[in-house]
């Protein structure tokens, strides 16, 4: 399946897939917890995990300018803590805290930060494409080689603002990626039933003038590589790239989806290729030794034990929140 | 002093933003080259150059979703949506996103952008062309709504929402694009938020906004001069924020309210104006309020027919001298 024409990183530097790793795991332990949280109705609404699509968020934000910007889905926590946005702060806002990255106002859809340049979790399925690219719009007249990525579900391709984007990022040679995460299925259909063609992404790319890049989505070093090539041609200049990431998620689509609909034989073969046990052959392959390795995955589960219990003891939002922030002023006034 | 029309004076207005502020971009179908279908941005690819007034496919949800991510991110840019009623096809970007961005991300999320379109009908369009659609934005949370009536205003008030840090829905009305008047020479800088008394009067309020106001004013001079009427006529220019208190003021001195609205009936501006006149000064009104609006139908195309639906001079004189009696 690979195709990648990113050899911008023959040799990934020890440290680098280290950090990505450390940030799959990170993300693993995170959704794990969030699931549990669910299940025991700590956290409410809706949750969307990235199980089993972490190396996507992982290897992008290895890989991302730290001024770079994310823009991503409902199932976007993964994204938004790969680029460094605070687990406590994640939590708590999915628990409702007060001081949760966006005040208890977003919820587990709308994870946002900012200052590490996530900007925004969207929650219409495809509408955030364009804002990605009028980010790199705005890169682009600034003059500030920054790249707008833009992950997306397979679903997402068959939305009218899928193609308004491409077309107007092809024709403007604007600096963002769009990467398309293929787990195969919508919400419980698969994509293959509903698309005129097999690869949702790679398959439209030619109708942008854009070159098919279709990846394994599972594989952190692939996925690494092809976002180095991609963030590099769009900072040179030479405008979008449409990545087709193939993945697949470990458990249903949102909440307490069992996900029932998918065979039981296509759900094995794809737990055999887990993305974080393929690194961890691999890095023990290169020679990292099972002590730094059982070191970084205690790292990660404490870091998200600590989140945990942090989150769990913030305040919820009080009262005045309410009607804050719907103005730059601060407030909510409609009327004098 | 210089004689400006309505149309001329939307270049006018973004060429003195994007004077005074090298982040105001501007984009939309047909905008540069051929300086607009309503030649209302003619001279601006000259004067601003390629980079920053720019052509876009027949794509509105790029052009909203891209105006909104530029935004974000640094530049105070401008979309013209060609017809107002063309935000059917982009109403996700414009009110899931742009309107609820900032308040879900609790402020991280700054929005100064305007979303220049071109309302209302007269012009024969049909329904597809021709609609008033102020009350679709007003109803969203998190969106600033204005609509001018003159020249001078569309300069100020569109200088207002380029300067403002939220997101300004700009809605020109097309029947007014030949309108005229003076415009005070150099720079022009008004207020969101403020509506204007165009006409002092003593018997009743009439409240109107943009092609409604001309109207308005022209049936306040009959009903002066045949009905002994007189008529105090307020131009809201703005339904977000909305100046209550010009309105509440006037209701109280003026003990009568009449609305006069090119929108369909049904939740239309005025019945928020008239159920806050309701709440908060009912014991002022000496009568019943009238709200004149087109009935609750698409629009026509023919003359006769559109004539017919949209509140004319004569249908504002009528429903007036109806309630005073
Ligand atoms: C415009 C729109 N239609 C429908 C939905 C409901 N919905 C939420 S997620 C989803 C499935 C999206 O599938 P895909 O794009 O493959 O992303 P995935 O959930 O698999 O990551 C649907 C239909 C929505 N949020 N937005
Ligand atoms: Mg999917």
């Amino acid at each position: 399946m690979t195709q990648t024409r990113g050899d911008a990183a023959p040799d990934i530097d020890r440290g680098v897939r280290l950090a990505m790793y450390r940030s799959m795991l990170e993300l693993r332990e995170f959704e794990q917890r969030a699931y549990d949280m669910f299940m025991q109705d700590l956290i409410a609404g809706t949750s969307h995990l990235a199980l089993g699509q972490e190396a996507i968020a992982a290897a992008f934000g290895v890989a991302m300018r730290s001024d770079d910007w994310t823009f991503c889905t409902y199932r976007g926590h993964a994204h938004t803590l790969a680029r460094g946005a605070s687990m406590t702060a994640a939590m708590a806002e999915l628990m409702g805290r007060g001081k949760g990255l966006t005040g208890g106002k977003g919820g587990s859809m709308h994870l946002t930060s900012v200052e590490h340049g996530a900007m925004g979790s969207y929650a219409i399925v495809g509408a955030h494409l364009p804002i990605a690219a009028g980010a790199a719009w705005s890169a682009q007249a600034r003059g500030t080689e920054q790249v707008a990525v833009c992950f997306f579900g397979d679903g997402a391709t068959n939305i009218g603002a899928f193609h308004e984007a491409l077309n107007l990022a092809a024709t403007w040679k604007l600096p963002v990626v769009f990467v398309c995460e293929n787990n195969l299925y919508m919400e419980y259909t698969p994509i293959s039933a509903v698309t005129a063609v097999p690869r949702p992404a790679a398959d439209r790319a030619s109708a942008y003038g854009l070159d098919p890049i279709l990846v394994d989505g599972n594989d952190a070093d692939e996925m690494y590589r092809t976002a180095l090539d991609a963030l590099m041609r769009a900072r040179a200049g030479e405008g979008p790239s449409l990545i087709e990431a193939v993945t697949y998620r470990k458990g249903g689509h949102s909440r307490a989806d069992p996900g029932t609909y998918r065979p039981k034989e296509e759900v094995a073969a794809w737990m055999e290729r887990d993305p974080i046990d393929r690194y961890r052959v691999l890095l023990l392959e290169l020679g990292v030794s099972e002590n730094e390795l059982a070191e970084i995955e205690r790292g990660a589960r404490e870091a998200v034990d600590l989140a945990t219990e942090e989150a769990k003891a913030a305040p919820l939002p009080g009262p005045d929140e309410l009607e804050r922030q719907v103005w730059r002023d601060g407030g909510a006034a409609w009327r004098n | 002093m210089a004689e400006l029309t309505y149309r001329g004076a939307v270049a006018h207005g973004i060429a003195q933003e994007m004077e005074r502020d090298d982040r105001v971009y501007f984009i939309g179908e047909d905008v540069a080259a051929a300086g607009g279908v309503f030649k209302t941005t003619g001279g601006l690819l000259e004067r601003f150059g390629p980079e920053r007034v720019r052509d876009t496919p027949i794509s509105e949800e790029a052009i909203v979703g891209l105006v909104m991510g530029a935004a974000m991110t640094g530049l105070r840019p401008i979309g013209e949506l060609m017809f107002s009623d063309f935000l059917a096809t982009c109403w996700d970007i414009v009110a899931n996103q742009i309107a609820k961005t900032r308040y879900m991300t609790d402020g991280q999320v700054e929005l100064p952008l305007v979303l220049r379109t071109a309302n209302g009908g007269g012009l024969r369009f049909g329904a597809q062309h021709s609609q008033s659609l102020e009350n679709w934005a007003m109803a969203i949370p998190g969106l600033k709504v204005v609509a001018p009536s003159t020249p001078t205003d569309v300069v100020g008030l569109l200088a207002a929402s380029v300067r403002d840090p939220d997101p300004v829905v700009f809605f020109e009305h097309k029947g007014l694009y030949a309108a005229k008047e003076d415009v005070p020479e150099g720079e022009i800088v008004d207020e969101l938020g403020t509506a204007k008394i165009r006409r002092e009067g003593d018997d009743l309020t009439i409240v109107a906004l943009a092609a409604m106001v001309p109207r308005a004013l022209e049936a306040a001079e009959l009903l002066a001069a045949e009905h002994g009427i007189s008529a105090t006529v307020i131009d809201v220019r703005s339904l977000v924020p909305l100046d209550t208190r010009t309105i509440l003021d006037s209701v109280r001195h003026t003990t009568r309210l009449a609305t006069v609205e090119e929108n369909p009936r049904l939740c239309g501006w005025g019945a928020e104006i008239v159920s806050i006149v309701a709440e908060e000064c009912i014991w002022s009104l000496d009568g019943p309020v009238v709200r004149i609006t087109t009935p609750h139908i698409p629009l026509p195309s023919a003359s006769a027919l559109e004539d017919l639906a949209i509140p004319s001079v004569n249908k504002i004189v009528e429903s007036v001298t109806k309630m005073m009696v």
